[in-house]
């Protein structure tokens, strides 16, 4: 029965807003680390303007939702020039270091009680039209399914649930589209030609540099999308942008497949799924005894995905769909 | 000083010790559900001017919405855990008229905190000193920071006006900070120069470190010294493990620098939430033991500090000399300069990168240990420094004691000088800053060579 419960969790994790969010993130990351070679580990920052930029748009300078969201796009876009243009030249781990903390700056800065009446400091952002602080109900308004029970199979949806599942999920689909069509253009090449050989691609005239900020900007953006998506169903939290929101990425591009179309979004539904699983098999070892003795169980579940990144990077470094040939990451 | 000490027959009044320890949440908090099981709360602590615990004192916690908990301290003057229900700031009330005989009691004291600043540890040991000094419980909410209680609780810092006293201070906390990271920076920096391994898994040693002295305190009651000497034994173990058990055979295996990098983090996340299971998300405090203050003109510390300072500054010029002058030290610098080279000339790699793992997991465990005396031990500590390990080693440059030191004082003065003006949960931005201005302006650090860019 538990495990029934479990499975049937899992299964509506799939569904959740969450996973598509993470998919899309997932996605932008997989053409910075995966087409282009480039170790983001500021993804979280790209998802944290998103989240802000499009939220602060609408409660505090009260823009039409489009304008905030096309705000939210550039700030992202704004933020990989500031971040790239200086650092793109620097060697991958140099990269890392540089983002990670990139990104970190931007949270401390949210976060911060300086910009308090703004950001709302830790606290976040509500989205509750009953505190007059709401940047979601817009999409309400096109809610075709009501606001009532909704049973599919032996999962039960609110109605508003399911249609936030639904408009995610299409945007994740209508951004992978864009993004299978993108890497089989010239441009998509590119990519990957500077991710294999940079000189080579300088002799004909394609400068790592550019191609390197323009697939920085790319990703980025979708991150500030999938920052967009994450938040629409919630409220605006600080916390959730710290480092672990980036790694758990990574974990889900490497999972499913770098330098793949589909990759991020198996990567996603297996993670997720996988953390509800297991949550749900550390709370039975802890009532049958065998973990009781720890103070907080439930937080060995990342200590697998820990676990899992770390073989998957040595012993499978393509994940699920990727090909062992576009590492180029993992060639000493 | 705003209030005027009061006059009373006893020449030493009475310390007050706050232990204000926030919960933070159990890091759920990648999911969007996240924030609904997050625990915050005060331990509050009454110790009189000799450290003894103070009981019967009723504290009290309020925010801007009235008094939400209370307390007595008990003989061992801790008060129960006073919940709140979220993060923000409160104001915490010691009132001590109802402690009789002995105490000279009947003094309100009111001190403000904020929960839930980010970069701060999860619970934050917060030390209290009101010689001879009572607020009658005036104090303003969210009139957070570090209170510097030498001359009065209503006085904060971040203020528009910082007085030269203050800036020495946080000088001298600054010069403190330093020299702790200087320990965990060496330490990192040794195994990048020596491997060419950025070890995002760096900060879990630090946490061990910690871990192990709280160990030794708690379960196996040693003095503090010798706590932090079985730390740094289990730092230098769990260092040699580690090299053993994992990156020895990656090298072996001919893993790419970025492949190992995000291993790394693999094992970083693995360790760090198992201490989580282990030690729950509470922040717990290295020693019970009450240290005495000591004073260097407007400086003041705890005498722990100043020891520990010391022994900080001593083992970073013992690792320094050993690096210059031991045949393993210079094996050491002959494989960070050239691994081919070195082993062609007869010294065995592996066997210095082994030693190289020890000492550098015993000076990161002590250094842990030190963080742990001014912040606590919680399971995220050495996660929360790793950024600014990352800053300290990459200023100055890896691999040397001098470049460490360098690197982790200018750290270490930037983050504390910059909490006089800026609220402190903005204080770790200036070394992340750093960081980026580095590595974008001399990517060799100060001491470094120019091999970064590429």
């Amino acid at each position: 029965m538990a495990l029934l419960d479990a499975l049937l969790a899992a299964g509506q994790q799939i569904l959740s807003p969450v996973t598509a969010a993470f998919a899309l993130a997932a996605i932008g990351l997989n053409i910075h680390f995966g087409y282009t070679g480039l170790i983001n580990f500021g993804q979280a920052g790209f998802v944290a303007v998103g989240a802000y930029g499009f939220a602060l748009s609408v409660v505090w300078l009260e823009l039409p939702i489009w304008l905030a969201i096309l705000i939210a796009f550039a700030a992202a876009a704004v933020f990989a020039i500031l971040l790239g243009i200086p650092t793109l030249r620097l060697r991958g781990d140099y990269l890392a270091i540089v983002t990670i903390a990139a990104a970190e700056i931007i949270r401390y800065t949210v976060n911060s009680s300086l910009f308090d009446d703004v950001t709302g400091g830790a606290q976040g952002i509500t989205n509750n039209e009953s505190q007059g602080s709401d940047y979601s109900s817009w999409l309400n308004q096109f809610n075709p399914l009501g606001e009532g029970r909704i049973e599919l199979g032996p999962w039960v949806f609110t109605g508003t649930a399911l249609w936030w599942s639904i408009v995610t999920w299409v945007i994740v689909g209508i951004v992978t589209l864009l993004v299978w069509l993108l890497m089989r253009s010239p441009w998509g090449l590119t990519l990957r030609g500077v991710r294999e050989d940079p000189d080579a691609m300088a002799s004909l005239g394609k400068f790592d540099s550019g191609i390197k900020l323009q697939a920085l900007i790319l990703g980025g953006v979708i991150g500030a999308m999938a920052g967009i998506l994450y938040v629409l169903p919630s409220a605006v939290s600080p916390i959730d942008y710290n480092s672990r929101m980036t790694f758990n990425l990574f974990t889900i591009v490497i999972l499913g497949g770098a330098a793949t179309i589909l990759g991020p979004i198996v990567g996603s539904i297996v993670f997720w799924t996988v953390l509800v699983l297991s949550e749900a098999m550390i709370t039975w070892l802890v009532d049958i005894g065998i973990l009781a003795n720890f103070a907080d169980a439930p937080q060995l579940r990342f200590a697998l995905v820990g676990l899992a990144l770390a073989l998957l990077i040595v012993f499978r470094p393509q994940g699920i769909l990727g090909n062992k040939k576009e590492m180029s990451f993992a060639r000493s | 000083m705003h209030h005027r000490p009061r006059a009373r027959s006893r020449a030493a009044l009475a310390v007050l010790t706050l232990l204000a320890s926030l919960l933070i949440p159990s890091l759920a908090a990648t999911t969007a559900s996240a924030s609904t099981d997050a625990e915050w709360g005060f331990i509050p602590r009454l110790v009189d001017a000799d450290g003894e615990p103070v009981e019967g004192a009723l504290v009290t916690v309020a925010n801007a919405d009235g008094e939400l908990a209370e307390t007595t301290t008990g003989e061992n003057g801790n008060g129960d855990t006073l919940a709140v229900p979220d993060e923000g700031d409160y104001v915490l009330t010691f009132d001590t008229s109802a402690i009789d005989a002995s105490f000279d009691g009947g003094d309100v004291y009111a001190v403000a905190r904020t929960l839930g600043e980010a970069n701060t540890l999860p619970v934050q040991r917060v030390i209290v000193t009101l010689e001879e000094t009572a607020n009658d419980g005036e104090v303003a909410l969210g009139e957070d920071g570090e209170i510097d209680t030498n001359t009065s609780t209503g006085s904060s810092t971040g203020s528009a006006s910082v007085t030269f006293d203050q800036f020495l201070q946080q000088l001298a906390s600054g010069l403190n900070l330093g020299i702790v990271l200087t320990l965990a920076t060496l330490g990192l920096g040794l195994v990048f120069a020596t491997t060419g391994l950025t070890n995002f898994a760096h900060g879990e040693q630090v946490t061990i470190g910690a871990l192990a002295a709280y160990v030794g305190t708690t379960l196996m009651s040693l003095p503090l010294a010798l706590a932090a000497v079985f730390a740094a034994g289990v730092g230098a173990v769990a260092g040699w493990a580690q090299n053993a058990a994992i990156w020895k055979p990656l090298r072996k295996r001919g893993v790419a620098i970025v492949s190992a990098m995000i291993a790394s983090i693999g094992i970083a996340l693995m360790l760090r939430f198992t201490f989580a299971a282990f030690f729950g998300s509470t922040t717990k405090r290295v020693s019970l033991e009450q240290s005495e203050r000591w004073s260097l003109g407007p400086v003041a510390f705890p005498a722990s500090t100043w020891i520990g300072a010391a022994a900080a500054a001593v083992v970073v010029g013992l690792v320094g000399w050993w690096l210059m002058r031991s045949s393993t030290g210079r094996a050491a610098r002959a494989v960070a300069a050239n691994r081919a080279l070195a082993s062609a000339t007869g010294v065995n790699v592996e066997k210095t990168i082994s030693s190289i793992w020890i000492v550098s997991g015993a000076i990161t465990a002590l250094s842990g240990v030190l963080f742990a005396l001014l912040n606590g031990v919680s399971w995220d500590m050495g996660f929360k420094a790793l950024l600014l390990i990352f800053a300290a080693m990459l200023l100055g440059g890896p691999g040397t004691a001098r470049g460490a030191l360098a690197g982790g004082l200018a750290v270490g003065l930037l983050t504390e000088i910059l909490v006089l003006w800026l609220p402190s949960d903005m204080k770790y931005v200036g070394a992340l800053a750093i960081l980026i201005v580095v590595l974008m302006v001399r990517p060799q650090g100060i001491f470094g060579r120019a091999e970064r860019v590429g």
